[in-house]
């Protein structure tokens, strides 16, 4: 009696070592497409997207690549998944975390075909990413107590993420930059207070931080275009006919007259409320709404500055700069906060009128000008900028630094292969493996850079062997150089979410013996 | 095809559109329901055990779940075979039941309907198979007593509990910090437990999850975390001491359900009304602040208006919360749930010594913290972890684990793992197989040999030489007399299970044998089977 079918049409499994074969070669293969971005000379990949305009995205930055893509392999897709948080969760080390963890399984997939049962290799994995953890937190630097050093690490920090990106060119503006950003944010990590604002021309150098606020908006007509120590009223409400909402009331009239009658208290209702926002004694009034005709005019009577549809962001930000309440109501102006600044005026960047609030009470938000030659170079640039300042904001947070350019790896894989040697069993060729995989890391670096990878790695292999060693590749130079003297930094916070997620990723893949993939929902056939 | 004939000597049709249906009947039925169901058993037994592996499984919509746990999989499966959705139902009432061991049964049925094939093979009838199966999980069920034993734990020694927790962990990929979950799990119950009624109430609680961070930074919140924030952005984010009122009535004007119209036809009632809703906003607000309320949870949205009155009067709210998450503030806090702002008194206000707005990573991601409740009976484990897939699995795994725990505190029989139990049913059924006279005594020996299969698979999984490991536990049991030699899976080097510390719950191992049985007797029952023929 032959073995019926027990799935469902199309649905499909695998077994064993094909499905292993499937996930390491999944996993591997997406390892490999992001591997080429790796590093200060990473080459950059071009997405065009399938849906209508064909629109095209230039990137270096691993989750994005990443989150683009349509993938059908299950391992893959976890190996997305973990670049996705990685991104969350600190913002950079995207593209590392997932070479990291295809290079574990490259090495678990040579241990299996050395008949090495896959749960041997997931312990020697464990201890080996223990080890290693514990060899970073050994070499940690923490600047916290010294402003003047730790101002410098973060510039550090932000120059070594910038290198990679697009706007290396002119690092150690944006470097200065970002750094700048994030310290105003006095330790929250809610980089929802530094807007960035893209205006396409000028050349990315033009780019700069305003420490008032922006907003991409204009000024309505007829009213003043410069007001000195403004008196800001924050609001939320409706400035367009403002209906009666209560027990779900609608107007119904039998002649024309009531209609205008109606009509009238309706303006008049309007112009109370004005007159009530005016009542705060303010000289500008922003809302996150639209305002009509009719109350803008009533504004530009009183000679106040009314600025109409700033979206949410956009007043959450203005409150906390101005340190203005979000109001909606007008009844009670003395309980009210209202915000304050020195001065508002219209500026001109490019083409485009914005607004420009400076001298703001509370200096917790800011906003970064891109510019820059197209909307490619541009978003981008967006990308590479919040990925720094991430980092940087994780960095205030989490003070401890490591150098950068391979030398964290070398540390750890120095470590795990002592401890491969001190440990007796089978375990120890998967702790091998591991260290093998770490120092798959600076070789990448220096092959994408058109370096001699092996004889590079060798080299930095034999100074690692002195105590208290700073060796790491200098892909300037193409040489080994000290990355103290260099500058170059990295956050420890990155370096430990890489080396963890990459093992979880990777012990979940290994741990897996059967892929079954449900039969594909069907679209619905739309004629 | 059977065919019957009316008195002219008509074929008379019987089913409906005969031709089309395609018919196994008598031996050929009972074979193919016991290779459908082999089949499934097969794909679960190598997840079984500490050494156990996953099963990656990619759904109709392309998500990717990675899991060890057997009720997950066979969910998951889109199976088509009716007689292997019989075995994901029995997965599921294990899991319903008892909520671990949801593997080990469906690999038990498994194992069970692999004798019985045999055993029809020498021309055993199946009633008979079944018959035997029913006496032998009788002999099993009872020697499951014999050699189980009690322990005893209080609030102060939870250690028993712990271990039991880490046995159930053990085989997933959790393991790692299968120590500190286990404590978490456990202390989870034993925070909402009535030790008095012997019963603990799993709704109270709440495993909520983050991605992000590490497995260790996993942690037992004495109160309730929920996905929200404050409804306004210039809300104080950290209250002391306090009162929450609860609401299930939005701040937004009141719509009557009943059908209703109110026309505006006058200037004056135009004003009135506007009036009236200026001052229905403020009384909202104003009945919340009289009743003394720091804190307002709310399971509606806010009007504009509503929320700046709010921000105004210095009472911060929450919006949007869930029906589930109120109930377990409501639990919490001591509060009442409140459906009307008239009816809001001091008395209904809940208290939680501390509310605070906690952020995560990069993004802005916010949760509520409610601690240090009046009321310190509902509780929240909330997980972190690498990614999307650990985090589930990870909610799995403590699901299991919590249950377990519950299960212990209702009844505190433990009987030992790693195999051991089962082979010692299995000698027990084996001996008392030979008292049975007639055709059962062969479906007895059947079911003994069936019970082998667990261990068996356990040493195949953790790499051990199968067969040979078996026999040498079996032998060392009937000469040692001891019950609790089970397969060292992990390598320790000692094949007792108490120094081991590999327990496992005594309901949890009699219901996995009960319920396997059952569904491998209604298998059995099964002689013919009609199904529309492919087309």
């Amino acid at each position: 009696m032959a073995i019926e079918r027990i799935f469902k049409d199309e649905a499909s499994e695998e077994k064993g070592e094909r499905a292993r074969m499937a996930s390491f070669v999944g996993a591997m293969a997406i390892a490999d497409l992001v591997k080429t971005t790796l590093g200060p000379k990473g080459m950059d990949k071009i997405l065009q997207s399938t849906g209508r305009g064909r629109e095209v995205t230039v990137t270096n930055d691993g989750a994005t690549i990443l989150k683009s893509l349509h993938i059908d392999n299950a391992a893959a897709k976890v190996l997305v998944d973990i670049s996705k948080v990685q991104d969350d969760e600190v913002g950079d080390g995207t593209t590392s975390v997932v070479v990291l963890a295809g290079e574990l399984l490259r090495e678990a997939e040579k241990l299996v075909a050395a008949k090495i049962h896959p749960m041997t290799i997931i312990s020697g994995y464990r201890m080996a990413a223990e080890c290693a953890r514990h060899a970073l937190l050994q070499k940690v630097v923490d600047n916290k107590e010294d402003a003047e050093t730790f101002r410098s690490d973060l510039t550090k920090i932000a120059m070594t993420t910038l290198s990679s990106k697009i706007l290396c060119q002119d690092k150690d503006h944006f470097a200065k930059l970002a750094v700048d950003a994030v310290m105003r944010l006095k330790g929250s990590t809610n980089l929802e207070s530094i807007q960035i604002i893209k205006k396409p021309g000028g050349s990315l150098k033009d780019s700069f931080l305003d420490d008032g606020f922006i907003l991409d908006k204009k000024i309505g007509i007829g009213q003043p275009k410069r007001i000195e120590n403004a008196n800001i009223l924050v609001a939320n409400t409706a400035m367009d006919t403002d209906k009666v909402k209560i027990y779900g009331a609608r107007v119904r009239v039998d002649s024309m007259s009531k209609v205008a009658e109606i009509e009238g208290a309706e303006k008049e209702k309007m112009r109370e409320k004005v007159q009530k926002i005016i009542s705060h004694g303010i000289n500008c009034f922003v809302n996150r709404q639209l305002i009509y005709n009719f109350p803008e005019e009533l504004f530009a009577d009183a000679g106040i500055l009314a600025i109409e549809h700033a979206d949410f962001d956009g007043i959450e930000r203005l409150a906390l700069v101005t340190g203005g309440e979000i109001a909606s109501t007008f009844d009670n102006p003395e309980t009210v906060k209202l915000g304050h600044c020195k001065l508002i005026e219209e500026i001109m960047i490019g083409e485009d009128k914005l607004i420009r609030f400076s001298g703001v009470q509370m200096g917790e938000a800011c906003t970064i000008v891109l510019r820059g030659a197209s909307h490619h170079v541009l978003d981008e640039a967006e990308r590479s900028l919040h990925d720094a300042l991430c980092v940087l904001s994780q960095t205030v947070n989490d003070s401890r630094v490591l150098f950068g350019g391979g030398w964290p790896e070398m540390i750890m894989a120095k470590e795990v292969d002592e401890l491969a040697r001190k440990t007796p069993g089978k375990k120890s060729h998967a702790i091998e493996a591991f260290s093998r995989a770490l120092l798959a890391i600076p070789t990448i670096i220096a092959d994408n850079a058109g370096l001699d990878s092996a004889e590079l790695v060798a080299q930095l292999r034999a100074e690692h062997h002195k105590e208290g060693c700073n060796a790491g590749i200098d892909v300037i130079s193409g040489s080994v150089g000290d990355m103290a003297e260099l500058g170059i930094s990295e956050a420890f916070k990155v370096k430990q979410a890489v080396l963890l997620s990459a093992t979880e990723a990777a012990e979940m893949i290994l741990r897996v013996d059967e892929i079954i993939t449900c039969a594909p929902r069907q679209r619905e056939n739309r004629m | 095809m059977a065919l019957a004939f009316d008195e002219f000597g008509r074929p008379f049709l019987i089913l409906k559109e005969q031709e089309q249906k395609t018919r196994l009947r008598g031996l050929d039925a009972q074979k193919a329901n016991i290779s459908a169901g082999k089949a499934v058993a097969r794909i679960l037994r190598t997840s079984l055990g500490p050494k156990g592996m996953d099963k990656m499984l990619q759904s109709p919509d392309g998500d990717v779940t990675v899991t060890n746990d057997g009720a997950t999989i066979l969910e998951q499966m889109d199976v088509d075979n009716q007689i292997a959705k019989l075995m994901v139902e029995l997965s599921r009432s294990q899991d319903y039941e008892i909520g671990d061991g949801t593997t080990g049964v469906v690999v038990m049925a498994g194992s069970l309907l692999e004798q019985a094939e045999k055993l029809l093979e020498r021309g055993i009838h199946p009633i008979r198979v079944a018959e035997g199966y029913e006496v032998a999980s009788r002999i099993a069920v009872e020697h499951l007593d014999r050699i189980s034993q009690k322990f005893e734990f209080g609030p102060s020694n939870i250690e028993p509990l712990v271990q039991t927790c880490m046995t159930t962990l053990s085989s997933k990929i959790v393991n790692r910090c299968k120590r500190d979950l286990a404590e978490i799990a456990v202390k989870a119950v034993l925070a909402v437990a009535d030790l008095e009624r012997r019963d603990v109430h799993l709704d109270l609680i709440k495993v909520e999850g983050k991605v992000g961070g590490r497995l260790e930074d996993t942690e037992l919140v004495y109160g309730i975390v929920v996905d929200k924030d404050m409804s306004h952005p210039q809300m104080p984010k950290r209250i002391e001491d306090a009162k929450i009122a609860i609401l299930t009535c939005p701040f937004e004007p009141p719509k009557p359900k009943t059908k209703h119209k109110v026309d505006i036809d006058t200037v004056e009632k135009f004003q009135t009304l506007r009036v009236q809703e200026q001052k229905y906003f403020d009384d909202m607000v104003q009945k919340c602040k009289d009743a003394g309320a720091t804190l307002v949870i709310c399971q509606w949205g806010f009007d504009d208006e509503a929320n700046h009155l709010l921000m105004n009067r210095n009472l911060p709210a929450v919006r949007w919360v869930g029906g589930v998450e109120l109930e377990l503030i409501a639990i919490a806090t001591g509060g009442r749930i409140v459906p009307r702002f008239q009816e809001l008194t001091p008395e209904k206000l809940g208290k939680a010594g501390m509310v605070r707005e906690k952020s995560f990573g990069t993004t802005k991601d916010r949760m509520l913290y409610i601690e240090q409740c009046a009321n310190s009976r509902a509780v929240t484990i909330f997980i972190r972890g690498g990614n999307k897939m650990m985090i589930e699995e990870t909610k799995r795994s403590i699901h299991d684990a919590l249950c377990v725990a519950r299960n212990l505190i209702r009844n505190n029989s433990i009987v030992y793992g790693g195999g051991s139990a089962e082979i010692s049913c299995s000698i027990a059924v084996e001996s008392a197989a030979d008292r049975y006279p007639g055709v059962e005594q062969y479906a007895i020996r059947g079911f003994a040999d069936a019970l082998d299969a667990i261990p068996m698979a356990l040493a195949e999984n953790s790499g051990l030489q199968p067969i040979e490991t078996l026999s040498a536990v079996k032998s060392q049991q009937i000469k040692e007399n001891n019950p609790f030699c089970g397969i060292d899976c992990n390598d320790v080097g000692t094949n007792d299970m108490r120094e081991q510390n590999v327990f496992e719950t005594l309901i949890g191992k009699q219901q996995q044998i009960l319920l396997a049985t059952q569904v491998v007797k209604m298998i059995l029952k099964i002689d013919d089977v009609i199904s529309p023929s492919d087309y």
